[in-house]
């Protein structure tokens, strides 16, 4: 199993969860969260002073997956997510050791 | 706690004078009022100035308290609200109990007496030409709730509660009642130079927008300025409090006229153009140096062209208005930067740059924009007009900056000025008040 960690624009949450339950995904966390990458956040201007925005925001999608799942996941998030320009966001893959669906007992693989 | 106590009993001190005095005068009254019997009041007066009373309250609770609170970061929005709802209490209070007397009763020319401390002599019966004066003393006192609260906008997000009471209460004694004496009383000896000022360029926006920079200076900038400073938390409130003030500002000018007539129609008819000009011009501006025209601009280019066609409403006619509204919207917006990025001085939300220098520019315009040249009604010759009103804005603001320096040093020395770093981090909301504006959850 791997947790696919996705950090992505917040109006492409929609489409991404599309393109993931499009390949069979069949559940995710969803949360807004802020940060920056090499962008650096933005500036705004209010009576002629520059304020800088350091943190801005994005969703953070979370998901778990059978190992054969990641690629494919991992490419429909790529494909979905992507405007070409500064921001778009990163997905990260973390390995996990075990899962339990908490209303059945039942483990691993079965659990997702 | 200790100086909590110090400033009730200094209020106290302050005040209880004039209770007493008030209650010993209730004999001569009577006879006061056999004089005002034969004048009554005029009723279509007396209506529209308890509306314009009405208004100008209207302005700082809550629209004046709306538009800083929105310029703010979340965890001091509450601050800013109760610093303007404060100050309009404090500042009733105080006004019942001495400024109204040493703003309007008889005196000499530099101060008002104490006949009038406590509101004594002040009945049912008494006029002020013709509206009651309890409708003019509820006026004026409308006047003196905004003009302290102007002052707000240099200081927010790190001046100590007890510190903001003090500097008003002495402020309000030292400075504005002072000043309003000289300039709107008819003993005043700006008044008997025929100085024009009809709502307060001089009275409230210089004095204000003067205070206000020194104030800014001397507590200090916001930690973090002027490179890592917050967005403004919500200018949507901004919006909302700036659009209270643009209604409320009928009352404060054409209420100015002190009656329901043509002047009072034409007041309205110019501030209402003033601001719209000023308006589009920040926007304007705005759009062509940073590429967006935003809601923040415009609404404070709006309250630029409201404060600088103050002094002249009623002089200058819809050309005049026009023109007005178009040097607020440029001058004020540059004087935003000269303030912050040449002076340095965080007057964090642009009292000065914007109350202050349109107060100022439209107290000296008004002697060329008043004249029939220009479409205006004055009757005065422009070059004497101009020399009496660059003397009076050179003494008041001479006096606003004296006044407050010595204020602010009494105020150093009993309850000093900012709060600590970590109270300035954590917000002035829990620290101060102990009240958060948003929770989510």
């Amino acid at each position: 199993m791997k947790l696919i960690k996705a950090i992505v624009k917040p109006f492409k949450l929609e489409d991404v969860k599309d393109a993931l339950a499009e390949v069979g995904v069949e559940g995710m966390t969803v949360s807004e969260v802020k940060g920056f990458g090499r962008q650096k956040g933005h500036t705004e201007i209010y009576r002629g002073s520059e304020y800088t925005v350091d943190f801005l925001p994005k969703t953070m999608l979370e998901a778990v997956v059978e190992d054969d799942m990641v690629d494919v996941a991992v490419k429909a998030i790529v494909t979905a997510a992507k405007t070409g320009k500064i921001g778009d966001g990163k997905v990260f893959v973390i390995p996990v050791e075990s899962a339990v669906r908490i209303r059945t007992d039942e483990e691993g693989g079965e659990a997702l | 706690m200790k100086n909590v106590l110090r400033f009730i009993s200094l209020l106290m001190l302050l005040l209880a004078p004039g209770f007493l005095l008030a209650q010993e005068a209730a004999v001569v009254e009577v006879a006061d009022q056999v004089v005002a019997v034969t004048a009554s009041a005029d009723s279509g007066n007396t209506a529209w100035m308890l509306t314009a009373t009405v208004l100008v309250l209207f302005m700082t609770l809550p629209g004046l308290a709306l538009f800083y609170g929105g310029l703010v970061r979340a965890q001091n929005v509450l601050s800013v609200l109760m610093h303007c709802f404060a100050i309009a209490c404090l500042a009733s209070v105080l006004w019942v109990g001495v400024l109204y007397s040493i703003a309007f009763a008889d005196g000499s020319s530099w101060v008002g007496g104490l006949s009038k401390v406590g509101l004594q002599g002040v009945g049912l019966e008494s006029l002020s030409g013709d509206i009651p004066e309890t409708v003019f003393v509820m006026f004026q006192m409308t006047f003196a709730i905004i003009t302290p609260g102007l002052i707000v906008g240099a200081f927010v997000e790190r001046m100590k509660f007890t510190a903001i009471l003090l500097f008003t209460a002495l402020w309000l004694v030292v400075v504005y009642a002072p000043v309003t004496h000289w300039v709107w009383s008819e003993g005043g000896w700006l008044f008997a130079r025929d100085t024009i000022d009809l709502a307060g360029g001089i009275v409230v926006h210089a004095t204000a927008g003067v205070s206000a920079l020194l104030l800014a200076y001397f507590v200090g900038p916001r930690d973090g300025f002027p490179k890592k400073l917050h967005v403004p938390h919500s200018p949507g409130m901004v919006m909302i409090g700036a659009s209270m003030l643009w209604v409320g500002w009928f009352g404060f000018n054409a209420g100015s006229q002190l009656a329901a007539n043509e002047s009072a129609g034409m007041t309205m008819l110019v501030t209402h153009i003033s601001a719209a000009v000023a308006s589009l011009t920040w926007m304007t501006i705005e759009w062509i140096k940073t590429g967006k025209p935003g809601l923040v601009g415009i609404v404070t280019g709006m309250v630029a062209g409201l404060a600088t066609i103050t002094p002249a409403s009623g002089y200058v006619g819809p050309l005049g208005a026009i023109l007005l509204g178009f040097l607020a919207g440029v001058v004020c917006y540059f004087m935003c930067g000269v303030v912050k990025e040449k002076m340095k001085i965080d007057d964090t939300l642009d009292v000065f740059a914007v109350h202050g220098v349109g107060g100022i520019m439209g107290t000296v315009l008004v002697a060329v924009f008043g004249t029939a040249a220009f479409g205006g009604l004055g009757e005065f010759n422009m070059g004497e007009q101009l020399v009496t009103q660059v003397i009076a804005l050179a003494a008041v603001v001479a006096w606003s900056a004296v006044g407050t320096v010595i204020i602010v040093f009494i105020c150093k020395m009993t309850t000093g000025l900012r709060v600590d770093q970590e109270v300035e981090h954590t917000g002035l909301d829990q620290a101060e008040h102990g009240e958060t504006a948003y929770h989510f959850e």
